[in-house]
């Protein structure tokens, strides 16, 4: 589905990518893990088109799409969920969902969309007409993905989802990525969860300094406590 | 001065409605754009003067108001397509201050090309028959050409308004606003978004200029001091704020309405004094919000 290699990324003069090369394939939870600053949400963010300088290749369902700007990206069926949530502020919880499908253009497929997404997620389903903002960071996160999942991605990339939020409401989010994952669609997550993220994915790759320094299983990685120590301790 | 009748004060006050109405259409649209494209467009007021010229040079040609009223602002939104697709885009992510620079710099070339076509001085211009002459509005005879301008404006806003709140377009803008990166990782194409922005908020400094014209006449230079008055509405309804810009807009027309009575030799000082005073009790202006500066 994904296929990344030797992708190279700056801001401005710092090289913050050097040879990124991952794979994630259909149908499978991958991870993403390392110390802050390794170059996990620039690998997310380079992947969606959204740094300005960029060397390498990504293919996406068969494409190279490197070069494409990232509204194009989003029409070939891949989603994008920024950390820190982003849901816009003085929009209602529905609006942010119609602002996930209003690029598709199909005005009928909205009104069923946003209540299949509110079965799915019944938080939101109490408070479609309340303005987003004022909901707790967890429920926010949760309109993220919503909000991210309303055109019915093929791949979705989460940077950070559970970060700030109740434990109680990373297990309920982490339980629909398995059913996100179960309806077919493939998921690139960076998480600082790592036990829960291992838990719930097929493989996991290691980056540190702007590059992979390890992939392997999730299993294998959940097994070996010293190696996860070893790239993980902040 | 205290001997004022209510009724002048009242007429004085719809008067001020009236002045404030042209500030608030060149309010909107520079709002408009600023808080979506960071664009201080200092070019508003030469749309507006263009506008006014088109609007003139129009009804000369075809005697019908109405059909000035429709095709100016087309056309004037027209040619701010055209400027932001060519002049401003390629100077986006490069800081404020260029923009800013382009759009200074197009006002006088704008101002030049009306200059040649129209000549160094202004034409006069009245309102149309069947705009003339006043109308007994309960507190005594108002120029009916007045009461026009406040209900187009009032028709303008309105429709700007539904534009925003009720289509998907405007739901896109208003996302785009504050957050153009999530908009454009669902799937929309924000640069056409901000074409069309900068092509409405033009367009409607278009219509200003036509509006205004019965009331002034025309001259090649009539944007310049509109436009500092109209970047002082602005500042107090709160840069990017459409609420601010109408309530705003409406408020300086206002105090410079009473301001002429009371004082007329402070009048203009008047739009500034209040700016002042409202930046000191809100520094971000009535409506503004945070973090869009940043």
């Amino acid at each position: 589905m994904l296929r990344v290699a030797d992708l190279n990324a700056w801001y401005g003069h710092s090289h913050i990518l050097q040879g990124v090369g991952l794979e994630v394939g259909r149908g499978e939870i991958v991870t993403l893990i390392g110390r802050n600053g390794a170059g996990k949400t620039t690998t997310l963010k380079s992947i969606m088109g959204l740094v300005g300088r960029r060397t390498g290749s990504v293919q996406f369902d068969g494409a190279e799409i490197l070069a494409e700007p990232a509204h194009r990206r989003f029409h070939r069926g891949l989603a994008y969920v920024p950390e820190e949530r982003r849901i816009v502020p003085g929009l209602t919880v529905e609006e942010n969902l119609r602002l996930g499908i209003i690029a598709a253009g199909n005005r009928a497929r909205e009104a069923a969309m946003i209540e299949r997404i509110a079965e799915t997620f019944p938080r939101l389903k109490q408070r479609l007409k309340q303005d987003a903002i004022t909901m707790s960071g967890g429920e926010q996160q949760m309109l993220a993905i919503a909000r991210a999942l309303m055109a019915e991605p093929k791949m979705i990339l989460l940077d950070e989802p559970s970060e700030g939020i109740m434990p109680i409401l990373v297990d309920e989010m982490f339980e629909q990525f398995r059913r996100m994952r179960d309806a077919g669609t493939t998921i690139l997550l960076v998480e600082q969860n790592v036990e829960l993220a291992l838990a719930l994915s097929s493989r996991v790759y290691v980056m540190d300094q702007g590059v992979v320094v390890h992939h392997g299983t999730a299993a294998a990685m959940l097994a070996d406590s010293e190696l996860r120590d070893r790239y993980c301790s902040v | 001065m205290m001997a004022f009748p209510p009724e002048l004060l009242a007429m004085q006050l719809v008067t001020g409605l009236a002045l404030g109405a042209v500030y608030v259409l060149l309010a909107i649209g520079l709002s408009l754009i600023f808080g979506m494209l960071t664009v201080v467009n200092f070019a508003h007021g030469a749309f507006f003067m263009v506008g006014a010229y088109m609007g003139v040079f129009l009804y000369g040609l075809t005697g019908n108001f109405l059909v000035s009223l429709v095709v100016v602002p087309l056309a004037v939104g027209g040619i701010g397509l055209v400027v932001e697709r060519f002049l401003v885009r390629p100077l986006y992510g490069r800081g404020i201050d260029y923009p800013l620079l382009l759009t200074f710099g197009l006002s006088y070339v704008f101002i030049e090309v009306v200059r040649i076509l129209f000549g160094l001085n202004g034409l006069p211009f009245s309102p149309p028959e069947m705009l003339q002459g006043a109308v007994d509005i309960g507190i005594g005879y108002f120029p009916l050409y007045r009461l026009f301008l406040i209900a187009a404006t009032a028709v303008v806003v309105l429709a700007l308004w539904l534009f925003i709140e009720r289509t998907a377009f405007g739901l896109v803008i208003r996302a785009g606003a504050r957050d153009p990166e999530i908009v454009r990782v669902l799937g929309i194409d924000v640069s056409k978004i901000w074409l069309v922005v900068f092509g409405i908020g033009t367009g409607i400094a278009g219509l200003s200029g036509v509006l205004a014209a019965p009331l002034q006449g025309v001259a090649p230079e009539m944007g310049v001091p509109i436009l500092a008055e109209a970047f002082v509405v602005t500042v107090v309804g709160g840069m990017g704020s459409l609420v601010g810009a109408v309530i705003a807009g409406l408020l300086v027309g206002v105090v410079v309405a009473m301001t002429s009575l009371f004082a007329p030799e402070m009048a203009k000082v008047s739009i500034f004094a209040l700016m002042a005073l409202v930046l000191l009790v809100r520094p971000r202006g009535l409506m503004g919000r945070a973090g869009l500066m940043g």
